[in-house]
């Protein structure tokens, strides 16, 4: 009966919450005039605007489920039913798409679609880069449950290094690449070692203190880094000594294909594509041996985990140095890929995103964070492309500023409504009997 | 002498307010163990909004005396940052508290990445100057030479030690602090003994919020420049401050402050200017590693 | 009388302080080697303060936990053993172990005691044969040659896999757990997950099993079954069993040693019957739970 009183007060009380917040931050805008003096610029009429919508939202949603909008309590269990089919063949679908992709994407710009170097170069190759980054710190937070805010760090010490030691020594890529993810992985060490005695959130920000002193001194060690310049002109990968351009002597020139810049770009793409499949594969190996099992456990419950004999300042430190070992790969990738590397590119916005995908993707699940890392990166360019919000909001709309934005308020969402992520199930590392199918359950045991 | 002096003067200025921004964190750390990574971003938010109340009521509004718009700025702004402190409670951690472990930090994470950009988004992502106030100074002579005190470091001392008091009393002598010290010991038993939890937590978030309101008020006094990228590196070293007087203690975070204020002031009046965040996060990262309960904070052992 | 004549664990002069709070004071009994010992007390005893300083969760203040493994402890070896900084022996006969001065995991793996804890901590994401497979870590890492061996998929590891699953199944059936064995942890009952933790410490291959309050939680009927298992699992394995229990009448039915302390203090010591007509025993339970001490002084044991 009262529900649409309750639901009206409750709406008036949201909305005028909402004005409350929107003075003065968002009805004036500062900026400075030319005599670099600070005006103020009124739009009361955007504040009460914003008002208008929550109180309007808050009404319709108080309405649809009157109780407020609590979620339901949330639990840790995984289900206990096997997984919808679909989601046992995602990764061979997933896989048959990623091979086939370049060609899909020709495909699309013949017919007229976005460019193939741009749909190879931002969605793929960007995006498999995330993924590669998203595994590596999925062993780190999603199994072994250990918060790194700094996963950025491994990620610049993979690129820094490659770069450094290409441009300097001459080394080639291939060398270049497991280096890279090795003094990853030792850095990873370094950095694990002191941390593993503390709690949850003191990892989470000691990971990030220190992944901020490594940019800091990247930064400011101008010698050896070029400070915010970085580093430029890093020769990119052969494939045995032959180049992939289309300068006489390349792999294409000879060929006879014609010219083109896309070669390089597809190689580059399969390129990362197989290291974030060996990623895979590794991770899927690790789960099911006993280091694997001791991560996951350590996230469960780590105290249970030395009761039974296991040493988890060894298992924290083996999660760091393996997850470490694929940002390396990803950096030495990046750096070798772009030919350019700054410390821009390593802020901690980039750890916060990294973070973000693997939390997106479900705590633990592979999949999850290749399809989490499309959603995210995927989603973000595509917002920044959109030109039909520029005609809904008039010219002067610039959809990237609400970008990150969007991002932020995105993770809040996510763990006030969906805290498992998006892949809730978890898939045991064994099992006493074979795995039931839907829709025929094993004979369920009488109680 | 002086010279020393002069920084020592600087460094109380700075650490005063890395104190205010401290005690919401260690108070939040306190109450929930949760480490409220957007408070960094509340301070700046309130910083803005200090901001544009003084140009409203200077501009706007033709307030000619600054010690009247100062007030009003101060109680206004305690008003709405701590509207602000008790929406993010409410929407951002309150439906997580029993969610996994790391839920409440990675929505705090969430939540000071939408601050600072939504702060770009509606202000523009340029520096604010602000003509500067309150800069008349007081020449006090030590030794040989003299230090310079400003009116706003004045300021900036006497309204932390004030507000100091007066939160000290509010902790120690009433009916909130002692809900407060009850959730921190043990949040089901206090609600079992008819505390409410709920409105306990918020109160405290509302306090840590309008406390940051404080320091970003000061801080726009005394620098004179807002970014919507302030709430990062204030921030964290407020937190180290925080960490470094022990978390969960008040009087700790306000020493954990005037130190991390002092050390940043004289590694750059000594060494080199170019490291000194370096220091900050250094700092951080060797406190919680060598000393984790901080100067005044109790060890204390991991129950089974 | 096997505490005394055939100790597994003696427990000397062991203290424990937080801050002011003096939580064991000086508090010395031994454990005998295929006993069941119980250690009772009233609410804040101490008695969980003694399992953490056993199995390496808290550093005692004071005091030596010494324990050995295949027959009585020479007291001069221990002697011996204490004056010098090592924390275990070598391949001696009886191998000696000093807890107090072993890291908590090494007391699991190496000296080879498991526990169970007050609130049951399991590993609630994973399944039930996970968390068996999680307990035998020691040796299924040892089989994969820390990982290297393990990631190529050579046959030694999976042979040591198959032993393992064998063994979790075996542990699966003792505690009746089989058909839930591919179900996550967390969905089972409480009695059940309260089974599941004995087994999975049992999976270590313990010589000392502590269980902090196994009864806790369960109905009559459960009580009586997981009686009933304790003494299976004891002449099975031979294994000595340490138990904090508040359930007098679990207490009285199977151990052979009682230990009962009030405010970290020892107030007695012997075979329940000794215990349970001990004036000073019934004083500290008095006022607690008057129903169970008289039913236990007077001998009638629920069923
Ligand atoms: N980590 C700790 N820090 C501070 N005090 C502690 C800690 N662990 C235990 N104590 C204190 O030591 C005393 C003994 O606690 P303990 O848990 O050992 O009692 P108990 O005999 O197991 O009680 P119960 O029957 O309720 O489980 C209590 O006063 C408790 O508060
Ligand atoms: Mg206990």
């Amino acid at each position: 009966m009262g529900a649409p009183a309750d639901a009206l007060k409750r709406a008036l009380i949201v909305g005028l919450v909402t004005l409350g917040l929107a003075f003065p931050i968002v009805a004036l805008r500062t900026d400075a005039n030319f005599s670099n003096q600070l005006v103020l610029t009124q739009r009361w009429g955007l504040a009460f605007t914003l008002a208008g919508i929550a109180f309007v939202a808050a009404f319709l949603l108080a309405l649809v489920r009157p109780v407020g909008f609590e979620r339901t309590t949330p639990g840790k269990t995984v289900t206990s039913t096997p997984p919808h089919p679909f989601l046992r063949y995602l990764p061979y679908i997933g896989l048959a798409f990623l091979l086939a992709y370049p060609f899909i994407a020709l495909g699309i710009s013949s017919a007229g679609g976005t460019g193939v170097l741009k749909l190879v170069d931002t969605y793929g190759i960007q995006i498999l880069i995330y993924v590669l980054l998203g595994l590596g710190l999925n062993i780190i937070l999603g199994l072994a449950g250990l918060l790194d805010l700094g996963f950025v760090a491994f990620y610049a010490v993979g690129a820094y290094s490659s770069a450094l030691l290409t441009t300097t020594f001459g080394l080639s890529f291939w060398l270049v690449l497991p280096l890279a993810g090795i003094l990853a992985a030792f850095w990873g060490v370094m950095i694990s070692l002191p941390v593993l005695r503390l709690k949850g959130d003191y990892i989470a920000i000691v990971t990030l203190a220190f992944a901020e002193i490594v940019r800091l001194v990247l930064v400011n060690w101008v010698p050896v880094t070029g400070g915010y310049a970085g580093i430029s002109s890093i020769p990119k990968p052969t494939l045995f000594g032959f180049s992939l351009g289309s300068e006489p002597g390349s792999l294409p020139y000879m060929l006879g294909f014609p010219p083109s810049p896309i070669y390089r770009l597809a190689f580059m793409y399969y390129l990362v594509l197989a290291l974030a499949l060996a990623a895979y594969w590794v991770t899927i190996r690790l789960r099911t041996l006993p280091v694997g099992r001791a991560w996951e456990a350590m996230r469960e419950d780590e105290i249970a985990c030395r009761s039974l004999g296991i040493n988890t300042v060894t298992t924290k430190v083996t999660a760091f140095a393996a997850g470490a070992f694929f940002g390396g790969l990803a950096g030495a990738f990046f750096s070798a890929h772009y030919g350019f590397i700054s410390p821009k590119s390593f802020e901690f916005l980039e750890s916060a995103m990294i973070v973000a995908i693997v939390v997106l993707g479900g705590l633990g699940s592979m999949v999850g964070v290749a399809i989490a890392a499309t959603v995210m990166i995927g989603g973000t360019e595509l917002l920044r492309e959109l030109g039909l919000l520029k005609a809904v909001f008039g010219p002067d709309f610039d959809p990237a500023q609400y970008r990150m934005m969007l991002f932020g308020l995105a993770m809040v969402m996510l763990m006030v409504w969906r805290p498992k992520g998006l892949i809730a199930t978890r898939e045991p590392t064994v099992r006493l009997k074979p795995p039931a199918t839907r829709g025929a359950p094993a004979a369920v045991p009488a109680e | 002498m002086d010279y020393f002096v002069q920084q020592l003067i600087n460094g109380l200025t700075l650490g005063s307010i890395y104190g205010l921004i401290a005690i919401g964190y260690t108070m939040v750390y306190g109450i929930i163990g949760m480490v409220n990574f957007a408070h960094g971003d509340v301070f700046m938010l309130a910083a803005f909004i200090a901001l544009i109340l003084f140009l409203m009521l200077t501009q706007l509004l033709g307030v000619g005396s600054l010690g009247l718009a100062l007030l009003v700025v101060l109680v206004l702004g305690m008003a709405l940052t701590s509207l602000w402190g008790w929406v993010i409670e409410r929407l951002a951690y309150r439906p997580l508290r029993g969610s996994f472990r790391l839920a409440p930090l990675i929505s705090a994470i969430g939540m000071s990445i939408f601050l600072s950009n939504f702060v770009q988004l509606v202000q523009g992502p340029r520096n604010k100057t602000l003509e500067p106030i309150l800069s008349n100074v007081l020449v006090i002579p030590v030794g040989d030479g003299s230090v310079t005190l400003a009116e706003k470091q004045l300021l900036i001392m006497v309204v932390t030690a004030a507000l100091l008091g007066v939160l000290w009393y509010v902790v120690r002598h009433t009916s909130l602090g002692r809900a407060q010290r009850a959730c921190e010991q043990d949040r089901k038993m206090a609600a079992l003994l008819g505390v409410d939890v709920d409105r306990t937590i918020s109160l405290t978030f509302i306090i840590g919020a309008m406390l940051a309101s404080v320091a970003g008020l000061l801080w726009m006094t005394y620098y004179g420049v807002v970014s919507f990228s302030d709430g990062f590196v204030p921030g964290v070293k407020a937190f180290t401050a925080a960490v470094l007087g022990g978390i969960g203690s008040l009087p700790g975070a306000v020493l954990g402050g005037l130190l991390i204020g002092l050390i940043e002031t004289f590694w750059s009046a000594y060494f080199t200017i170019d490291y000194k965040d370096v220091a900050a996060f250094s700092i951080l990262a060797i406190v919680l590693i060598f000393l984790p309960s901080g100067l005044l904070g109790r060890p204390d052992v991991e129950k089974v | 009388m096997r505490w005394l004549s055939e100790p597994l664990l003696a427990v000397d002069h062991l203290s424990m302080r937080f801050g002011g709070l003096v939580a064991i004071n000086d508090l010395s009994f031994t454990v005998g080697r295929g006993d069941i010992t119980a250690l009772i007390g009233p609410n804040g005893a101490g008695k969980t303060t003694v399992f953490n300083c056993i199995t390496g969760f808290y550093k005692p203040t004071s005091g030596r936990l010494a324990l050995s493994h295949g027959g009585p402890a020479d007291p001069a070896a221990v002697a011996t053993l204490t004056r010098s900084d090592k924390k275990r022996t070598h391949g001696a006969t009886p191998e000696l172990f000093l807890l107090e001065r072993m890291p908590d995991h090494a007391i699991a793996s190496e000296a080879r005691v498991a526990r169970t804890f007050q609130n049951i901590r399991l590993f609630p994401g994973m399944t039930v044969l996970e968390n068996l497979i999680v307990a035998q870590h020691k040796t299924l890492m040892a089989a994969s040659d820390y990982s290297l061996g393990g990631i190529l998929g050579l046959a030694k590891y999976r042979a040591a896999e198959h032993k393992a699953l064998e063994l979790a199944r075996a542990w699966l059936e003792v505690v009746g757990l089989v058909e839930r064995a591919d179900d996550p942890a967390g969905d089972l009952p409480y009695g059940a997950q309260r089974r599941l933790e004995i087994a999975r410490a049992m999976c270590t291959n313990p010589v000392l099993l502590c269980l902090d309050e196994p009864a806790a939680g369960l109905n009559n009927r459960e009580s009586a079954e997981l009686t009933r298992l304790l003494r299976g699992i004891r002449a099975q394995t031979g294994v000595s069993i340490l138990l904090i229990e508040h359930d007098m009448s679990v207490v009285m039915d199977i151990s052979d040693h009682v230990v009962v302390i009030e405010y970290g203090v020892k107030i007695a010591d012997g075979t329940a019957d000794a215990v349970k007509n001990d004036p000073k025993v019934i004083a500290a339970y008095l006022g607690v739970d008057d129903e169970e001490v008289a039913a236990a002084a007077a001998g009638s044991v629920r069923p």
